[in-house]
This record gives C-alpha cells, structure tokens and sequence, in this order.
C-alpha cells in the first residue's frame, strides 16, 4: 500500500468534517426559517419539528424582496466588471513591464485595504451627497470597484507572473501591439483566472454591508439592507431573519454552485506545472 | 362637443394638480413591533393624503449609526426619524431637528404625558413627537412565589430582590432565580446598572461633571450585581441582552426579571408565552432612594431639518401619533398591542385597562420617572438610564464593556470600576468637561 493511498481516506475524513463545520451555520439558519419564532430559540434546540412557511410570508408581504435581489445582482456585477476592467491593464503592465517601483505600488495597494471604512465615512458620505449619489446604484458600483481592486489587481497579477514573457515577446514579433497581445493571447490563456477572480469579486461585493448599508436609503438597498432590516433588540426575530439571511444568500449560493469547477481551476491556476 | 374638451381639459388639469401636490416621503425606523404596524396601518394614510411612504428599517444600533451620520452632513436622504429620548434634545439643540409645536388643535399636545414631552423637548420646544414610551419595572412569577410562600411586595428592595432570588433558584432545574441584562453596550446591561446605581445613591457625575465611578454607591451596586448573578443568574449572562433574558422568561427560565416596561405585552402573549397567565408586574426595586430607579426611554419621530418635504412629513407625524391611531391600531389589532405609556387617552380607554392588566403599572412606573431628577443628589445632566451628552454613548459603551468583564469573573467590580473611571474621566477632559 502506497503512502498516497494511506492518506487519502484520513485527509478526505477531514476535508468532510471540514466542509460540514463550514456548513453547519448555514444549515441551521434554513432549519430555523422553518420554525416559528418561539420555536426558533427553543431550548433544547428543535431538531424534529412542524415546518411553517410563515416567514417567508411575512417578509415578502414587509419586503420588496425583487428590487433588493436586484440591487444587490446590478452593483456586484456592475462592480466586478468595471474592477476586472481596470485591473487587467494594471496588472499586465505590472507582469510584464515592471519597474523598480511596481513592488511599492502592488504593497501600497494592499495597505489601502487595512484602512477601516469607518474611518472615511463621512468624507465618502459629503462627496456622494455633494454630487448626488447617495442612495444610487452608480455610488455602490463605484465604491465597490475601489473597495476590491487591490484584491483584483493581485490576483491578476499573480496570474499574469505565470504566463512565459516569451509568448508575449513571439506576438509582438508577430505584429500584434499591446492592446492585441492581450485580447488575443493573455485573456485566453488566464481566462481560468480571471473567472475566478470575478466570481470572488462577485461574492465580496454581494456580501459587503458597511458602504450598502450608509450609502443607500430605499431606491438603491441591496440585500444586506434587506437583512438588516429584520434584526430586532426588542422582540423575537430568529426566524424572521434566518429566513431573510437564507433568500439574502440564496442567488449567490446557486451561482456559486453553478460556478464552483470553475472557480477551483482558477484558484489552482499555475499550481501545477 | 367643445363643451366636453373644455370639461376633459379641467378635469385633466385638476388631475394633474393633485399629482403635483402628491410626494413621496421616505421614513427611517426601527424593526418592533410597534413600528412594523405603523409600517402596515400606514396605507391608509398614503390613501387619505395621495402621497407615498418608503420604508427604510434598520436594527437599532444600524440605524442610529446611519441617521446620524445623515443628520450631522445634512444628507436630506430621509424626512422622519425614528430617534429616542436621548438623542431628541441633543439634536434639537443643534437646530438638526424642526420643532414640532404646530400641529392642528386635534393633536391636543396635552394628553402626551408631561415627563414625555418635556424629554422630547429642548429650549421649551417639542422636536419630536412620541410613537410610544417605556420604563423599567420587575416581572415576577406568582406561581412560584406562591409555591414558596412569598410574597413580592409593591416597591421592593433590592435587597428583598436577592433574598427572593437566592429562594428561587434551583439550576439543577434550569430554573433561575432572576435574570438580569449582561450584554455589553450603553443600552443593554448599562441600561439597567444605571438605574441599580441610582437606586444605590448613585451617580455618573457631581455638579462639578466629576466622573463618580469610584465613589462607594456605584462600588456597592456593581459588587450586588455581579454576586447576585453569579448565585442565581442564568449561565452565560453576559451574552444576555433584552431579548434573551426575553426568551428566557417566557419559556419558564427565570423567577425575577427586571426590564423595560415594554415587554409586558410580549410576557401576555399566550402566542409566544409559556408564562402569560403566570406573571405578576411591580414596580423597578429601589434601595438607598426611588430616584432613576426604574428607566424612561421613549421611542419618538422626528423631521430632520434638511427634509425636502418637511410639510407631508409633519402631516404624516400627525396621523402617526394622534389619539386617533390609537384607536384605530387597538380596534383592528387587538388594545394589548396599542402603543403604550405617550397618552392620558390610552389609559383612560375602559377597553385598554379591561385588556392589559399591566396597563396601570406601566403607566406608573411612567410618571414616576422622572429625567430631570434621576439620582439621589443633584446632578448636572438629564437622564435617568442615559447622560444625555453626545458623549456618553462611547463611555456608556465603554463603562458596559467593564461591567460585563466583572460579571464575567475577568476582573474584580473595584478593578472594573478604577478603569471605568480614568477612561470617563479621560474622555471627559477631551470633551472639555474638566480643565
């Protein structure tokens, strides 16, 4: 019996335990839209218990739930085109032409990350009021794109730093000038990459609430707008918002799960020569 | 044949005025109950007026972050505000908000409760109109009083208050003997330690605004809490905000809990109570004095002064919190789920007494708190559960995050207390307070 064959059972044991861990949370937020408020906070927990529907109904008769989903679907993928947009410029130029201060720059890009958002708030909030984008889609799409394209940039980066700079040096022989050289040799090559890298984009913008949450009011309310509005300090409220949490997650879940071979191979893009 | 164009053209011009005058308002508030039925009576409004309401609803804490936040740049992005009693005349004083002193005769600002009023007020001006109103009372269970042969009197101690619990309590039962706020935060466990050290002879400032943190009330009331919680408060207390302990006492958990006065609705509720015909209410326990010993908070609506639609929002307040809503809400929902302790009118309704046995008690426990004298000795500031200064809201916060490290057993009551004070009294002299 080989070494690789020992292994395997005791690391897909644990890859299991590990994935129902992660799934655990998500389980028992649906288990509990299920059940009524009362029967939500139950101690013991309920494991065997009457299914209602209730508060699905209660939330699509206090809700708008379409125009939130539709919020939420425009500005994350409005927001993930323009960043890929932006970003692969950037990070061709950073892969392939470098300079001594590339480095600098990709660091200092990241640095922006650790700033917390509170911290801009109100200058952010001044500006949008100012030119009249509080509470619109444009705002989101805008602070998103920003919010993410240090992450977007990296990424393509590292993916870029993968390709042989001969290939690019044989189109340019070849004729092609820049602009070709990427349309028509990179993005086919590390079109694995950049999938993954808008998928994960996707999934930060869906879930981001900071920005959502103080830059819209009703018109432009994604669906972390929409959860937040069925938490309560005083009263029950488990249900009600397991069942919100659960059509908040909903469209990215399956879009998740449509998505995920794709999203594997491009996470694991150059990890194997 | 022109006579009919001549017609068509009035009538269109009179439609097309009434679109014009229609407007949309858009209102921020919180997810309760109370305003979710707000929320879904409210068309009847949009239908009498012509106009359109959008709801933004937020948790608490979200929204006052958010409406903050809008209010202080002059966003304009909301016309009413779901606001309490602390942040009213904060912002009124800073012209954030419009006053609200002209509604029509109907309105009949007198039937609002006068503490009400005055906490919804500054320099002598209304800024927002209460939805409803709230203070702290004790809950008890008569059926296990009775078992154990006591007797909860009308103004307990809290002394008697430990007493009864350590009598109660049986953990081997799950069965506790009172079940107190824990969770960190100015309106969570410092809500009801507020009104424990007041109770205490205490206070957060002298008159000079000296931080009194250290002083002997606020040593003996915590060292009380945290004792007494630890002989017979549930496991895990400081996880435990309003709606746990909540939970906890109407599925049989506790024998004693002393909260807002609001929850007696939920306590009744046969719907979501295992304890509804089980439940006696008397008044917040007090000890050295009565002063701030149960809390006042209320929920109100104001008009921000950058609202575009000032006009229709006031209207909207009007209809709101008139006498008329009132009815209207304990006619179709039922007068237990009317929104209480803001009207004389409410509680002189035969069919709300006849409904909620708590009714008189609230209402007491209303009038007898008292904002503008919360403690023992005289204080600078208003404010029974709350220091209504913009700043208290870090220190309330960071004060509970201290009390909730004590009753955690990660330092002693003196230690959490020694830091509390040097951190009030640092902010204090930032906010130019102390020289």
């Amino acid at each position: 019996m080989s070494m690789r064959s020992k292994t395997q059972p005791v690391a897909g044991s644990f890859a299991w335990l590990a994935a129902l861990l992660m799934f655990f949370p998500i389980f028992w937020m649906i288990l509990a839209s299920f059940k009524t408020e009362v029967g939500a906070i139950a101690t013991p927990p309920q494991l065997i218990f009457t299914p209602t529907l209730e508060n699905y109904r209660d939330i699509l008769g206090r809700a708008d739930y379409l125009s939130f989903a539709l919020n939420s679907v425009i500005v994350s993928f409005g927001a993930t085109a323009l960043a890929i947009l932006l970003a692969v410029p950037a990070a061709f130029g950073m892969a392939f032409y470098p300079t001594a201060r590339t480095r600098g720059t990709l660091l200092w890009m990241l640095s922006t990350k650790m700033l917390p958002p509170v911290g801009v708030l109100v200058p952010i909030y001044l500006f949008c009021r100012d030119v009249g984008l509080l509470d619109t889609r444009t705002a989101l799409v805008i602070m998103y794109t920003m919010m993410n394209l240090p992450i977007v940039v990296w990424m393509l980066f590292t993916f870029f730093k993968e390709m042989p700079k001969a290939i690019i040096e044989a189109s340019r022989i070849d004729g092609a000038n820049v602009w070709q050289t990427i349309v028509h040799v990179l993005l086919p090559l590390v079109l694995p990459g950049i999938a993954s890298t808008a998928l994960l984009n996707i999934i930060l913008s869906w879930n981001e609430a900071f920005w959502s949450l103080n830059l819209t009011a009703h018109d432009a309310a994604p669906l972390t707008a929409f959860i937040a509005s069925f938490s309560a300090p005083e009263g029950l409220f488990w249900a009600k918002l397991s069942a919100a949490s659960t059509m908040a997650i909903a469209p990215i879940l399956v879009f998740g799960w449509i998505s995920q071979r794709q999203l594997v191979r491009g996470l694991t893009f150059g990890a194997v020569k | 044949m022109r006579l009919t164009h001549l017609v068509s053209g009035v009538a269109l011009l009179a439609l097309s005025a009434g679109a014009a005058s229609a407007a949309t308002i858009t209102i921020a508030t919180v997810n309760n109950s109370d305003m979710i039925r707000m929320q879904k009576l409210s068309p009847q409004w949009e239908k009498k007026t012509g106009n359109k309401i959008n709801w933004v609803v937020l948790e608490e804490n979200v929204l006052r972050q958010r409406v903050t936040t809008d209010i202080a740049t002059r966003g304009g992005q909301f016309d009413i505000l779901t606001i309490g009693s602390y942040e009213t005349p904060i912002w009124g004083k800073q012209n954030w908000l419009l006053p609200l002193d002209d509604f029509p005769a109907s309105y009949d600002y007198n039937d609002i409760f006068k503490g009400v009023r005055d906490a919804l007020s500054a320099n002598g001006k209304m800024y927002a109109v209460p939805f409803y109103a709230e203070s702290s009372f004790t809950f008890y269970r008569k059926d296990l009083f009775e078992k154990a042969g006591l007797t909860m009197p009308a103004h307990p101690s809290y002394d008697q208050i430990a007493q009864f619990a350590d009598k109660l309590t049986d953990k081997a039962h799950e069965q506790y003997g009172i079940c107190l706020r824990g969770k960190a935060g100015w309106g969570e466990n410092m809500a009801f330690l507020d009104t424990m050290v007041n109770a205490f002879g205490g206070q957060w400032f002298d008159m000079k605004w000296q931080p009194q943190l250290t002083s002997e009330p606020w040593k003996k009331a915590l060292t009380f809490y945290v004792d007494l919680m630890h002989r017979d408060g549930p496991p895990g207390a400081t996880g435990n905000g309003f709606n746990e302990n909540l939970a906890l006492f109407t599925t049989g958990h506790c024998a004693m809990w002393i909260d807002a006065t609001v929850a007696a609705g939920m306590v009744y509720d046969k719907n979501s109570s295992q304890v509804a015909d089980k439940t006696g209410f008397t008044s917040a326990p007090m000890e050295v004095t009565d002063h701030g010993n149960g809390w006042f908070w209320s929920w109100a609506l104001g008009v921000p002064a950058s609202s575009k639609n000032a006009k229709v929002a006031k209207d909207f307040l009007a209809w709101a919190t008139s006498k008329d809503y009132v009815t209207m809400v304990g006619e179709t929902d039922g007068w237990t789920v009317v929104p209480p302790g803001t009207r004389e009118s409410t509680y002189a309704n035969p069919a709300y007494i006849k409904a909620a046995p708590f009714a008189e008690t609230v209402k007491a426990s209303i009038l007898s708190a008292d904002i503008t004298h919360p403690t023992k000795d005289p204080v600078p500031y208003v404010g029974i559960q709350y220091v209504a200064i913009p700043e208290f809201q870090a220190m309330g916060t960071q004060v509970g995050q201290l009390v909730s490290a004590a009753l955690a057993g990660q330092m002693t009551p003196d230690q959490a207390l020694k830091q509390a004070q040097a951190s009030v009294t640092s902010t204090m002299q930032q906010a130019g307070y102390l020289k």
